[in-house]
């Protein structure tokens, strides 16, 4: 974990809906591991304090990049930044997916929509290739296919109004291939938390290991204010954990879905 | 004529050694007068990595109860204009967990912790000051009788005068720790409070707290708190904090640590101006957590820019029209 004042390298629209934002970044980029993110402050925002966690989508050399998609007022200003102005990043955070052992287990990703930002890297240095399956709403949704394939990858897209890939949810293509083999298999997913859910039920039922990504709004990121945790199992009962900290990757039976206070 | 070229490494080292920045609060001396608030820093060893904990005045810990606390559900915290509203419910690990867990780290530290504490009876405010009294080693305690987010405790002592003073007088007996009130903002006059907590033998008082606050989803029509409301911190509350401290050490003789939206060196000032003797840097941590760093320089830089020696100069200096 390191703060440091990093550089835009460049700041562009990679698709309809997203940016991608590329920083100098020579303290954090060679410590980050896959599922890792940055925590942002966005200096022109002034009277919005908070810093904002991104996932890290891919390191290069001194730089890393994230995707990020302009939904209030931080990613708007943020998209409006240009390259050569700075921001500070505290980074990298978080406790990141288990890459798989050479020989070790097929890596199966599943991706809903800006997920598969948080997933890239790890397919990068798996050390053996694997499918992803990735789905959104609409094709508009669906991010970086190329970049994945271009790792050797299968992708495997699914819409919900079927205006790319398969039409349903991204659970679909998954169930039948976990109905095919689940042998040698992990499952690692990132999306929101419905989808999640319907992938940890999944790994329970088919009996495949599970790593998920979990979503939770964070304030402080490092593991102080207690924002952001989610209920997993404690013994007989459960605990809050830091999504920041002990997080955001979390063992899907460790999950606890249903709480009763 | 050597002796007359000026070295300006010598000076500089000169100037740090005349600049006295340390405080005395109760028994306690520390080596400036910053410190954190209690629930923004953890238990120190979470920021160990991005600054270093032995340059602060103080480390000052999350809400210790006698037992683990979960805590509230989430939506825990939401931003808004210059500030923050949180309703975490002071989740914790209760005297035994922080002990196991937390101690060994912060007894290593070369600066004192200061150990913020709460309970839900007058009775267990005493065990819990009565089992760090044992421990050894602390700085001081803080008695939290001002947090806005739970049913059962906190602010319920802070904003009577009466239960105010058991606290305090049952907790003054458990131990000879110094011990900080915090008080709660949530009164229509603070002074009878702060008189209280002194009456009662607090060794100094630790102004302010969150203030109860609320914000809207308009989209869903639903709290942005789980709890619903919750205390709202930043820069803010800064300028009703400062009256607040201002009022406060009108009324008391003990030291006051001022705390509010503190985010740089000139915050600082004017809550010493007001008249703390100390002061406490709280959510700035969450978004630049060297901000307690930096306010220490700054304050050694103003009084080297307006030739104070001693820090103790500028508590309460503020000039009142005639």
């Amino acid at each position: 974990m390191v703060e440091q004042t990093v550089n835009i390298v460049s700041n562009e629209r990679a698709t309809d809906l997203y940016f991608r934002l590329v920083v100098r970044a020579p303290q954090i980029a060679p410590l980050v591991q896959p599922g890792q993110f940055a925590h942002v402050r966005i200096l022109p925002l002034r009277d919005a304090l908070l810093r904002r966690p991104f996932s890290i989508f891919q390191v290069e050399g001194d730089t890393f990049a994230i995707l990020y998609k302009s939904v209030g007022k931080g990613t708007e200003v943020l998209s409006r930044m240009r390259p050569g102005e700075e921001l500070n990043a505290i980074g990298p955070l978080g406790h990141g997916f288990t890459v798989p052992q050479p020989g070790g287990e097929t890596p199966l990703l599943v991706a809903g929509g800006y997920g598969m930002a948080a997933m890239h890297l790890l397919a990068q240095r798996s050390p053996q290739t694997g499918i992803v399956f990735v789905g959104g709403r609409r094709r508009v949704d669906i991010l970086c296919e190329e970049e994945f394939r271009a790792l050797g990858w299968e992708v495997r897209a699914t819409t919900e109004d079927g205006s790319h890939g398969e039409k349903g949810l991204v659970t679909q293509p998954l169930i039948a291939e976990l109905k095919r083999t689940t042998a040698g298999r992990k499952l690692f997913a990132c999306g929101p938390t419905p989808m999640l859910k319907a992938v940890g039920r999944l790994a329970e039922e088919f009996n495949v290991p599970a790593e998920l990504s979990m979503d939770e709004h964070m304030c402080c990121g490092v593991g102080v204010c207690l924002t952001c945790v989610i209920p997993v199992k404690a013994g007989d009962a459960w605990e809050y954990q830091r999504t920041c900290t002990e997080g955001p990757v979390f063992d899907s039976r460790e999950v606890v879905w249903e709480v009763t206070r | 004529m050597k002796s007359e070229i000026r070295n300006p490494m010598s000076e500089a080292a000169n100037d740090a050694r005349a600049t006295d920045l340390s405080v005395q609060i109760g028994s306690l001396r520390m080596q400036n007068p910053v410190t954190v608030a209690s629930g923004t820093f953890g238990y120190g060893v979470e920021y160990a990595e991005l600054l270093d904990l032995n340059q602060l005045g103080a480390v000052v810990v999350k809400g210790i109860r006698l037992t683990p606390v979960r805590g509230n559900p989430t939506p825990r915290t939401v931003e808004v204009a210059s500030g923050l509203i949180n309703a975490i419910g002071l989740q914790g690990p209760g005297v035994d967990g922080f002990i196991q867990k937390y101690w060994p780290f912060l007894k290593g530290l070369k600066v004192p912790t200061i150990i913020n504490i709460w309970g839900t009876t007058v009775e267990e405010y005493a065990e819990v000051a009565r089992r760090f009294d044992g421990l050894g080693g602390v700085g001081a305690l803080e008695l939290n009788v001002s947090c806005p987010n739970i049913k059962e405790g906190g602010a319920q002592f802070g904003t009577d005068a009466r239960l105010l003073s058991q606290v305090v007088a049952a907790c003054r007996k458990a131990t000879r720790l110094p011990l900080i009130t915090k008080m709660s903002p949530n009164v229509v006059s603070i002074a009878p409070y702060a008189k209280a907590a002194e009456d009662a033998g607090s060794d100094a008082l630790a102004v302010t707290n969150s203030y109860p606050a609320m914000a809207i989803d308009i989209e869903t029509r639903r709290p942005k708190l789980a709890n619903v409301t919750g205390g709202l911190t930043g820069p803010c509350i800064k300028p009703i904090a400062i009256k607040l401290v201002w009022e406060a050490a009108k009324a008391v003789k003990i030291p006051i640590i001022g705390m509010g939206g503190i985010q740089n060196a000139a915050d600082a000032l004017e809550f010493i101006m007001a008249g703390a003797t100390a002061v406490a840097v709280g959510t700035a941590n969450f978004y630049e957590p060297q901000t307690a760093l930096h306010v220490i320089e700054g304050i050694r830089d103003f009084m080297q820019r307006k030739d104070i020696r001693d820090v103790r100069e500028i508590v309460g200096s503020v000039q009142l029209p005639k």
